[in-house]
């Protein structure tokens, strides 16, 4: 009969997509790890590749496998490594760098990399109708800040030197021990002038220079597919002087914004990497897979940045009552299952050595106390206020359980309000706010990276702290105190005023959390979470 | 039937029925749509006692505790926070309710409102309005919606009125249809002769006797208004934490449901079950009021 | 016949010019500007960047201007992408979800129809109830519940289909359009059946039983136009819904299609991406509303009297 007809139809349908799908292919990474692809779960789609315009983590990793700097880094230890200057010498007084080029560094079209192209890159990311954002980086080098700020119209009076075809120098007005380390970032890397030209003005931000079948790079891999919100693929570059250096034979980077999807195809054999690790998997993971577990002190701070200038939050003992009404630990050993560990203090402990100071604790009691100090016995007529994060399941989580702490150990009221980075970042630039969420990681390895945001109307500052002795020693005491032991007493005396006043709210330091094929070798653990593509391999399966 | 139908029948029968008894009986006739009434009246009640009647604090978290699957203490379970499920669920549902409901009402009033003015009028002015619903109808009222959330911030009252402001187009056209065919009705014209006006005579005599099919429109709203609310706090832009509606909960749910499947189970049965009984109860209604009406 | 098409053609332009006015306006009111960033950004670079984007002309201006440039087919640089165009991101993002709603809404047409008219042939049997029943759940449970469960079931513990990606394995693309052709196929088949229902017992098709046609020669060639009419109604609307339907299923499946874009410059506040995205999308439905009703009109002349009035 006819009804029977559609149903074997129907069944045989259906068996057909069933063994059409799922079966004994070969998975993507299998293939990867034959052929030497990395498959690289990179959180988000890079909103360009012009290493002087952009500003995001994503845009990192593909812009330092497509560009190299003066100098690049050793995974294993972070030492300073050889990039495109082959050797260098510092000053006695550590105001000079001079940079011998090696003579076989090379742009993806053949032309060689010259003194001429770094100096004519930094003055473009430092010119004021650019607008990088990452300029501030260039402010050690002589006058580099007036040039940035418009009050400066003449570059060659800022400390970058042309000494000739394959020598850069650089003058720098204090010495800087983490120099090295910035020219590593890709604020600093070198552009390809005629290349940028050939499509508009030096300084034009809409350019399209940076586009597949445009972009010429000087790094160990070139660009060659670009499909946005799909994925970007490089390949590795013939003419890079260490090519026999470089393992891999190509890179595809995924744009994995959610991170439950992105586990997924971690484990369909999609990914030899993901970003992150969705919290509630990290116990499975730890016990059942170790291996493919990578879970390691990462050099960043979680925190709560609080608007000082408004009521009642100007009152620093309200804010030290909050700060101390946190159980951080107990959040982080449940909420982020470990991944994070409480912090009292803005710099992460053991940074390059520097131990900060310990102002205060969890102490509910105490917390009470300072409370009723200020007026509010018992959380009696404290107004509500609110508190900011940007969209992230991780961000919600913790700040569901501080609201809850809030409540229960002084009986406050807190509000919890989420937007997403764009709209969340332009409350925090005007001020506002009351408290949100904040979180930096370091640029370079040392102390001054963090305590450096809270100088007076600093641009990371945004809080409306203000303490001129504070601002005394980050700006001009410390830079100029080569002796480090020294120069960390003066950190951990900036740091105490900054902890006194509590204009931020230190709760965690971070841990980075990724997943890693056992087949992937040559990304090991280190404290910037930086990878050097150089280094990285694929062990194809026995 | 039975002795106790058929005498039922012959009293109805001797008696004479109104349109209302008549719709009553064939309610009750239909199994699915009692089940559903009475599933619905109940989740209302227990949604309404919910502060009164939930075993634990709304917020009240046990963080050391963290997700346990359901137990004596826990009836269904908690979530990662320690959160006692049944109590979120309970609350979950007075808010999704809530927005079902109220979402609903705009739509109704400006629904009722806007076809009744067209219905009457006609001519050109009927034209003209149902024209501008045909544009709107025509839209795709998820992008607007997205837009409306994401460029004036979620705020509870907004949501109630972008929904609303999107469901009220069916409730119009139905309004209007009603309207245009009753206003031909003999007691309409002896109520213009009467002197009676226009507001009066759609207020006294029209709405009320278009009543049926806004009953069964405005049971069937409800769901798509529940959904829609879920949608959107599924994508960020509804119900904000720590409130939680059931499309929040299930949202949260299903990050997990590897882990605590119970996160995902229960909300999303709430949620599924009750929108059943208001679609079974609409359809019934439906049936009851004019059970030559074609579906959809 | 094409005076008919000439006229709805006529009412569709005010409907799309009001979608990009209405829009426009709504998404400049917006707050959180394009330029908002970490670092702060000088005066100079900002004000820059504005005149480039022409965010410093009067509104009007901007708006009379956007017009100029959409007449000729531009929709203008991305804000949130510098460097690339809003045409083509539009056009990366379009074949993908024009092949999940084509992948969904053939699910939906022929699982609903199969059961709509299944269920037509044994009115008020367990033929009618266990399929309605089945079609009652995809009206029900949300997309974005049904889509996780599914990968539950099928992906994770029988482990029979891919869990994510889109044309990176085989198979992958049929979880994700069941997900998003499940509620219009339950509503197709609520429509299929009743419109056999009603077909099944008029006169024309009685005549065709007494002739001594076999059964299913009844239904193919004769019930089936009828019935079905209202199916093809709803194909304008169905195309609108699944449109909207697919922002979810592309978020909960990660696939890189036109809803996910939408969705991204919303929270991006890509201004020039969200007004060109939503144009494009209502004049496409506008369009397909269009294509849906002349197909209507064809099938059965008398609704282009009912149309006219």
């Amino acid at each position: 009969m006819k009804t029977t007809g559609f149903l074997r139809l129907g069944l045989l349908l259906s068996l057909l997509i069933i063994a059409c799908s799922g079966g004994d292919t070969e998975t993507r990474v299998e293939a990867g790890n034959r052929e030497g692809v990395l498959h690289f779960g990179n959180y988000g789609e890079p909103q360009g590749l012009d290493p002087h315009i952009v500003t995001g983590v994503p845009e990192h990793y593909i812009l330092t496998s497509l560009f190299e700097g003066l100098v690049t880094k050793n995974p294993y230890t972070l030492d300073i490594e050889p990039g495109v200057a082959e050797s260098w010498e510092i000053s006695e007084d550590g105001l000079t760098y001079t940079f011998h080029f090696r003579d076989d560094a090379k742009w993806s079209n053949g032309d060689p990399v010259t003194a001429e192209d770094f100096r004519w890159s930094f003055q473009r990311a430092t010119s004021p109708l650019l607008g990088s954002e990452y300029s501030y980086m260039y402010y050690p080098i002589v006058s580099a800040e007036a040039y940035n700020s418009g009050n400066l119209a003449d570059f060659d009076q800022v400390g970058v030197k042309v000494l000739d075809e394959l020598t850069l120098q650089l003058q720098l007005h204090s010495p800087t021990p983490y120099l090295l380390q910035l020219l590593d970032h890709y604020s600093l890397f070198p552009v390809h002038r005629a290349t940028v030209e050939a499509f508009g003005d030096a300084t034009d931000r809409l350019s399209n220079w940076a586009r597949e079948g445009n972009i010429v790079t000087n790094g160990s891999f070139v660009l060659t597919e670009w499909q946005i919100n799909s994925h970007i693929r490089v390949e590795k570059n013939p003419l890079y002087w260490d090519a026999d250096k470089v393992k891999l034979n190509a890179i595809v980077f995924y744009p994995t914004e959610n991170q439950i999807t992105e586990e997924r195809m971690f484990r369909d054999g999609q990914l030899h990497w993901t970003r992150e690790i969705p919290l509630e998997k990290i116990p499975a993971y730890q016990q059942d897979q170790p291996e493919v577990t990578r879970i390691a002190p990462y050099l960043g701070s979680y925190f709560y940045m609080m608007n000082t200038t408004r009521p009642p939050l100007d009152d620093a003992r309200i804010r030290r009552a909050l700060a101390m009404a946190v159980d951080r630990d107990l959040i982080a050993e449940t909420v982020t299952q470990g991944v994070y560990r409480g912090s009292t203090s803005l710099v992460p402990p053991g940074t390059k050595g520097y131990e900060p100071p310990k102002t205060f604790s969890f102490d509910p009691e105490g917390a009470r106390q300072l409370l009723a100090e200020a007026g509010y016995p018992d959380g009696e007529g404290f107004p509500a206020f609110d508190l900011l994060y940007n969209t992230h399941e991780d961000h919600r989580k913790i700040a569901v359980a501080i609201q809850q702490m809030w409540m229960q150990n002084l009986n406050i009221t807190v509000n919890l309000v989420n937007q997403e980075w764009k709209v969340y970042l332009d409350s925090q630039n005007n001020m506002n706010y009351q408290v949100a969420r904040r979180g930096w990681i370091g640029d370079y390895v040392d102390p001054y990276t963090f305590l450096g945001m809270y100088i007076t109307d600093g641009g990371n500052n945004k809080t409306g702290f203000s303490n001129a002795r504070y601002d005394e020693i980050i700006l001009s005491q410390a830079p100029s105190e080569l002796d480090q032991e020294k120069r960390y007493k003066l950190y951990r005396e900036a740091e105490t005023i900054l902890l006194e006043e509590m204009p931020i709210l230190p709760i965690f330091t971070y841990q980075y959390k990724h997943l890693a094929s056992t087949n992937l070798k040559g990304m090991p653990d280190n404290i910037m979470d930086y990878y050097n593509w150089k280094y990285a391999y694929l062990e194809p399966d026995k | 039937m039975n002795s106790t139908q058929h005498s039922e029948l012959l009293d109805n029968i001797i008696r004479g029925t109104s349109l209302w008894e008549d719709a009553l009986y064939r309610l009750r006739q239909n199994k699915l749509a009692m089940i559903g009434m009475v599933y619905l009246i109940f989740m209302v009640i227990i949604c309404l006692l919910t502060p009164w009647i939930a075993p634990y604090g709304y917020e009240e978290q046990n963080l050391r505790l963290g997700a346990v699957p359901p137990n004596a203490e826990h009836w269904l379970g908690t979530d990662t926070f320690g959160r006692d499920m049944l109590t979120r669920i309970l609350y979950g549902g007075r808010l999704s309710l809530l927005v079902g409901f109220i979402a609903t009402a705009v739509a109704l009033v400006i629904g009722v409102t806007y076809g009744a003015i067209a219905g009457y009028a006609g001519g050109k002015t009927d034209n003209v309005m149902m024209r501008l619903v045909d544009i709107f109808y025509a839209l795709p009222y998820m992008i607007f919606i997205i837009l409306l959330m994401v460029v004036f911030g979620r705020n509870l009252l907004l949501l109630f009125l972008a929904i609303g402001a999107v469901e009220w187009l069916v409730m119009a056209r139905i309004v209007r249809g009603q309207i245009q065919s009753l206003r031909q009705q003999e007691y309409v014209e002896a109520a213009m002769s009467l002197g009676l006006s226009p507001a009066a005579i759609i207020i006294k005599h029209l709405i009320p006797n278009a009543l049926g099919p806004v009953i069964v429109y405005t049971t069937l709203t409800i769901p798509n208004v529940m959904l829609l609310e879920a949608f959107l706090s599924f994508l960020g832009l509804g119900i904000q934490p720590p409130q939680s509606s059931w499309g929040v909960l299930i949202s949260y749910g299903v990050e997990t449901m590897e882990e605590y499947p119970w996160l995902l189970i229960f909300p999303g049965l709430a949620l599924t079950l009750t929108l059943f009984a208001l679609n079974f109860l609409g359809d019934g209604l439906r049936d009851a009021l004019d059970p030559k009406a074609s579906k959809d | 016949m094409w005076r008919f098409i000439g006229f709805r053609v006529l009412q569709a332009i005010p409907v799309i010019l009001s979608v990009i006015t209405v829009t426009f306006f709504l998404v400049r009111a917006a707050p959180g500007g394009p330029f908002d960033t970490e670092k702060a950004v000088s005066e100079q670079v900002r004000a820059a960047l504005e005149a480039r984007y022409q965010l410093d002309l009067p509104l009007h201006e901007q708006y009379l201007s956007y017009l100029g440039d959409l007449f000729r087919g531009d929709m203008g640089p991305s804000f949130y992408y510098p460097g690339r165009s809003v045409n083509d991101l539009i056009f990366q993002g379009l074949p993908i979800t024009a092949e999940l709603g084509f992948y969904a809404l053939l699910f939906a047409l022929f699982i609903g129809s199969l059961a709509g008219v299944f269920a037509a042939l044994k009115p008020n049997s367990a033929q009618d109830y266990v399929p309605m029943s089945i079609a009652m759940v995809g009206i029900c449970m949300p997309s974005f519940l049904l889509g996780p469960l599914l990968v539950l079931v099928f992906g994770i513990w029988l482990d029979v289909m891919p869990i994510s990606g889109w044309g990176n394995s085989p198979g992958d693309k049929v979880l994700p359009s069941i997900t998003l052709g499940a509620m219009y196929a339950a509503y197709i088949a609520r429509l299929s059946r009743s419109g056999m229902l009603e077909v099944m017992n008029q006169d024309y098709l009685r005549t065709a039983r007494a002739k001594g046609l076999p059964e299913h020669v009844v239904v193919l060639k004769h019930a089936l136009r009828g019935g079905l009419l209202p199916v093809i109604s709803y194909l304008g609307p169905a195309f609108a819904a699944l449109l909207s339907g697919s922002f979810v299923v592309e978020t909960v499946f990660q696939i890189p299609g036109l809803g996910r874009f939408y969705i991204q410059a919303a929270f991006n506040r890509d201004y020039t991406m969200i007004l060109g995205t939503t144009v494009f999308l209502s004049t496409l439905i506008v369009v397909f509303n269009l294509l849906s009703d002349i197909a209507a009109a064809w099938l059965n002349p008398r609704l282009r009297y009912q149309f006219r009035n």
